[in-house]
């Protein structure tokens, strides 16, 4: 049973209980409290994973040396309910400069209560990657290790 | 190499996925199976064929049965996919929203 037939975007979400404000607070000026310190394209040491706020802004990691690399720009900011940024990666895992050839990201907050808020993850345009674009649409929808993350998650946990 | 998609598809089916429910319950034979679960012998082994094939379950030789039980390779590929990328970057995000959150926080008002 092959299905060679991919979607173009995926998507992904979660209830968190804070509200809509704190959720997207953390989502943009405490990125570095959250993002997975191996998802970023640096060969220096890891010293800080930011996002600037607002249109224009980028999402970057900044290493030890003072080395940056960027793999997002904002491209829609609307707090405390949506961001849109892109996603410039090319398929091997480097920066993309092409912005015809990247993909985008929508992070929405909807406040379900006064203390709860749903955060959804909307990854589209897949297939502007260019030709092999599935892998990374598999990339961002499958796991790069169970158990590596269990034990990210034991050690966050204990802490 | 069996992939995500064939695990997804092997489980569509609603007696395959009870075959595989009670395999994951305990390793069992095709006669144990096929006793406990409303399905023939034969069909039992067929489920199990597919299973198999989409990397779901193993088999070893236990005297003159084979046992099945679930392949955890397999059911990890199958868990990596449907927890992906976003999903564990969002619970990861969850986690920190929570812990900073101030936790007498007074009703949120619009106003700010």
């Amino acid at each position: 049973m092959t299905s060679s037939e991919q979607a173009t975007s995926t998507t992904a979400s979660i209830l968190v209980d804070v509200t809509v404000e704190h959720a997207f607070r953390v989502y943009t000026e405490q990125i570095h409290t959250w993002w997975n310190p191996d998802h970023v394209l640096l060969d220096a040491p890891l010293a800080a994973v930011v996002l600037e706020p607002g249109v224009g802004g980028r999402i970057l990691a900044r290493g030890t040396d003072g080395s940056e690399c960027a793999w997002s720009r904002i491209l829609d900011w609307d707090p405390p309910h949506r961001l849109l940024f892109s996603w410039d990666i090319t398929l091997q895992w480097t920066i993309e400069t092409d912005p015809n050839r990247c993909s985008e990201v929508e992070v929405a907050f909807t406040p379900v209560t006064e203390s709860r808020t749903r955060v959804q993850i909307d990854h589209r345009h897949l297939d502007r990657h260019g030709e092999g674009w599935e892998s990374m649409a598999h990339s961002v929808s499958a796991a790069d290790g169970w158990a590596h993350d269990l034990t990210l998650f034991g050690a966050a946990a204990q802490a | 190499m069996a992939t995500y998609g064939e695990a997804l598809t092997a489980l569509a089916d609603p007696t395959r996925r009870l075959v595989f429910e009670r395999v994951a319950d305990a390793p069992s034979s095709v006669t144990a199976l096929a006793a406990e679960l409303p399905v023939s012998r034969p069909a039992v082994s067929q489920h199990l064929r597919v299973l198999k094939d989409a990397g779901l379950v193993a088999d070893r030789a236990e005297g003159t049965r084979r046992i099945y039980s679930v392949d955890p390779q397999g059911v990890a590929g199958l868990r990596d996919y449907l927890d992906g990328f976003w999903n564990r970057s969002l619970v990861a995000f969850k986690r920190a929203a929570e812990a900073s959150a101030p936790e007498n926080e007074p009703r949120s008002t619009d106003d700010q």
